[in-house]
């Protein structure tokens, strides 16, 4: 069973609750998104060192070298 | 000296872990509201999002846009009419063991009757070359004063031993 914190500032009271159903389906909703989101962030890093890698191959410098270049 | 923190509530996780850490029935006495966080998330991966919703509502209010660095490269994402905001960071489980993530998350003008702007300050800690680390911009374009502050794992949850804590800022 999952269980959400709730902090009531009004009262300072503090409870441990389990998460109704409509919480866990939209939990399952926040997992979905997550990991089209977190799935599309890889292939955009992957495609960026991709690219990265297929310049400095045509330029033929290491990325070190193309570090000194920003200096 | 005018007191211009106020510590409103705490929270520390237990050893059940949380879903979710819900601040609920926050006075609109101060000008801004601050989350102060330290939380590791049982997802396995370095750095995991957390979701931030105000006064319980999702729909498409939120947008944001983040500038992150993973300590090799550094990008920029954004997202517009989603159902919260979710790029401030938590350590997760596959970072080095017993850290945990900081963050800031500043509200201004909180308990006023215009779109809600907000920013945040967050980092992962691991004791290794990958982490994250990044400054976003939100947006919640609900008018209604903030009464409520979710903070919600998206796929696992808050280890115990995470905390948050939310202060009230006055500017006076």
């Amino acid at each position: 069973m999952t269980n959400k914190i709730v902090v009531d500032c009004s009262t300072g009271e503090v409870q441990e609750i389990a998460l109704t159903e409509a919480e866990i389906a939209e939990r399952e909703v926040m997992a979905a998104e997550y990991a089209e989101q977190k799935a599309a962030e890889d292939a955009e890093k992957a495609e960026q060192a991709k690219a990265k890698k297929a310049l400095l191959t045509k330029l033929g410098i290491t990325a070190e070298e193309a570090q000194l270049l920003l200096l | 000296m005018a007191t211009t923190y106020t510590l409103i509530s705490s929270v520390t996780v237990g050893s059940g872990g949380a879903a979710n850490i819900d601040f609920t029935g926050i006075p609109s006495t101060y000008t801004d509201l601050l989350v102060k966080y330290s939380i590791r998330d049982s997802n396995n991966s370095i750095s995991q999002n957390i979701n931030l919703t105000f006064n319980n509502a999702g729909g498409t209010a939120y947008s944001e846009r983040l500038l992150y660095g993973s300590g090799s490269a550094a990008q920029s994402f954004s997202s517009s009419s989603a159902a919260n905001i979710n790029f401030q960071y938590a350590t997760g489980v596959a970072a080095t063991a017993s850290t945990f993530s900081n963050g800031e998350i500043y509200i201004p003008n909180y308990a006023g009757s215009t779109a809600k702007s907000v920013s945040v300050d967050s980092v992962v800690e691991n004791n290794a070359s990958g982490t994250a680390m990044g400054l976003n911009a939100g947006l919640s374009s609900n008018t209604a004063a903030i009464t409520s502050v979710k903070l919600a794992s998206p796929s696992g949850t808050f280890q115990q031993y995470s905390t948050a804590y939310l202060y009230g800022i006055s500017n006076a």
